[in-house]
């Protein structure tokens, strides 16, 4: 397998990155290199061996959907805000998406 | 005072041979006086240490102490520490402060009375294996400062082995606390995964992110290892366990150990100094009546190839969350809101960050799911099954951390791949979510530290702490100190 410029900028594209030309080039070499080790592991025969999402064979955990914090004062919303690049009124701006 | 081990600074603190502001304040000063040199922190604030400190010395008096109260530590910048800037290394989160605390932050820190003498600087997002990928620039090495420190946990490392703390938290996604300790002669301890709460960690690729500890002695890594995991129901992942002393076995004696050699960490790969050093290493521990026998891990080979799908796989998903909207880095200019989604992350990001964006949203793009992602997680099952049949008949697993001793700044950095091949020997016990350690066994010609790997079975990280000490207690390997440490 190996990358082309389009590829990459489609990659780029869906993993919402911006790539100009010149870096497109090296991410697509370097990609290839990348891809050229992940590849060792095609030719081994997996078949009838269960995928291993997770280290332990665990399940969620559930509980009883009912509140266990509550912030009536509002600190913990306003330390949260604070980091947001554009706030108002406690609530986060983005740039218009609707007409 | 600041070169004791964790045991000796609790009796001095516990019989006010010394408050917790002095012992601080020591510390803090060595931080002025050396981090110009090694760039170990990202954040440091003195104030807020020493407050800290003052609260563990009413502790202390009040006789309301935990044998850790008072000790002051430095926190990897990938912990959340409600008021501190949390920066994962990254000019994404430069100017993010953290709204809460990480639940090892909150166990070490409020509960067990630790003094958080800063936050250490890191590869960006845990991703590199020489510090070099931080946004805050590059950490050096101690024992040589035109040498990297290892990574992610670089500035971590780089920090206790200068002196600068007796002790650091660290977090190993494949390799980042084994692999800088290593490097800089250090004990560092990874531990089964679930055991270590990861909430309020900062996520890289969560189905291998553990979070684990990094000091001079394998007894000082008990002692905050203890003090660190447990189940925690904030955590998903969290293994719902009684709590565990890690420090209870230290003394045993290794008459009957069974070391298990797995002959692929014996082959090419690691060079010779490297080796000579970890033969010797088991030299010693049969001198200390430990058995030895060759196993064989057929699939550890796959490792680095498996793990650059999962791991990234995982962070393309992770670091969606980073949009400019809610928190971290958004573009001065753009046109629209996809527009601001795409040039913030692109400012945001460093460039190792994008390129596993890139890889990870490759492998799970329509079309290649199958061949890559689930192929991999097939091979990671494997993996695990060559551990399980090697701890048939060994107790622990015995090899090099690190192929091989702390490289130039500079040296691997423009090559991903061989930057990624220094993880060899770590990444396969992270993908089977086993405890890992990295203890010092010797120098290489130019002085530099040589690490030696000791892999446990699952939920077994008492076992290889009690092998490291048992070492360590015939060994001073441990112990010695770079010119700078003075």
């Amino acid at each position: 397998m190996s990358l082309t410029l389009s590829e990459v900028q489609r990659i780029a594209h869906l993993a919402r990155l911006e790539i100009d030309e010149a870096g497109a080039e090296t991410a697509r070499r370097q990609l290839n290199d990348i891809f050229r080790l992940i590849e060792t592991m095609q030719a081994v025969n997996t078949q009838g061996v269960e995928p291993m999402a997770h280290a332990q064979d665990v399940h969620q955990r559930l509980r009883e959907d009912q509140v266990t914090h509550t912030d009536a004062d509002g600190a913990l919303r306003d330390r949260c805000l604070v980091n947001a690049p554009e706030a108002e009124a406690g609530l986060y701006l983005v740039p218009k998406v609707i007409e | 005072m600041i070169y004791k081990s964790l045991t000796e600074l609790g009796t001095a603190l516990a019989a006010r041979k010394i408050s917790s502001v002095e012992l601080s304040r020591l510390f803090l000063e060595r931080i002025r006086r050396l981090n110009p040199l090694l760039n170990a922190f990202i954040t440091v604030d003195e104030e807020k240490t020493l407050a800290a400190a003052k609260i563990a010395d009413e502790r202390l008096a009040a006789g309301d102490a935990h044998p850790l109260t008072g000790i002051p530590l430095a926190q990897k910048d990938i912990f959340c520490a409600q008021g501190w800037k949390t920066t994962c290394g990254s000019k994404m989160l430069e100017n993010f402060t953290a709204p809460y605390d990480a639940t090892v932050v909150e166990r070490l820190e409020r509960e067990a009375g630790m003094v958080s003498l800063g936050k250490a600087n890191m590869d960006e997002f845990a991703m590199g294996s020489s510090n070099e990928t931080s946004c805050f620039g590059p950490v050096s090495n101690p024992w040589d400062t035109t040498r990297v420190p290892g990574g992610s946990s670089g500035g971590s490392a780089a920090a206790v082995a200068a002196y600068l703390a007796p002790a650091a938290t660290g977090t190993d996604t494949g390799g980042s606390i084994r692999q800088p300790a290593a490097l800089c002669g250090l004990t560092g301890i990874k531990p089964t995964y679930g055991l270590v709460s990861r909430y309020g960690m900062i996520a890289f690729a969560s189905s291998l992110d553990q979070g684990g500890v990094i000091a001079h002695r394998a007894e000082d890594c008990a002692l905050v290892l203890s003090a660190m995991t447990g189940f925690d129901a904030k955590d998903s992942t969290s293994l719902d366990r009684p709590a565990e002393d890690h420090a209870r076995n230290l003394e045993a004696p290794l008459k009957g150990l069974r070391i298990g050699l797995p002959k692929e960490f014996f082959g090419e790969g690691a060079n010779a100094e490297v080796m000579a050093a970890v033969e010797a290493a088991i030299g010693q521990y049969r001198k200390l009546g430990a058995e030895t026998v060759e196993v064989t891990l057929p699939n550890s080979r796959l490792a680095v190839p498996a793990y650059y799908v999962i791991a990234p796989a995982e962070a393309s998903s992770n670091l969606s969350r980073f949009d400019g909207v809610r928190y971290g880095y958004r573009a001065p200019e753009y046109a629209d809101l996809t527009d601001m989604y795409k040039k913030s992350r692109s400012q945001g990001f460093g460039a190792e960050v994008k390129r596993r964006i890139l890889i990870g949203t490759y492998v799970l793009s329509h079309g290649y799911y199958d061949a890559y992602y689930l192929q991999a997680q097939r091979i990671r099952r494997l993996i695990a099954g060559d551990f399980a049949e090697a701890f048939k008949v060994c107790d622990v697993l015995l090899g090099p951390t690190s192929p091989t001793t702390a490289f130039k700044q500079g040296e691997k950095s423009a090559d991903p791949v061989e930057m990624y091949l220094s993880d060899i020997y770590t990444i396969a016990v992270n993908l089977a979510g086993l405890p890992g350690l990295s203890l010092p066994c010797g120098f290489d010609a130019q002085g530099l530290p040589i690490g030696l790997q000791l892999i446990g079975n699952y939920f077994e990280e008492a076992r290889i702490l009690n092998a490291a000490h048992g070492f360590q207690q015939a060994t001073d390997w441990h112990v010695r100190q770079p010119a700078m440490a003075a």
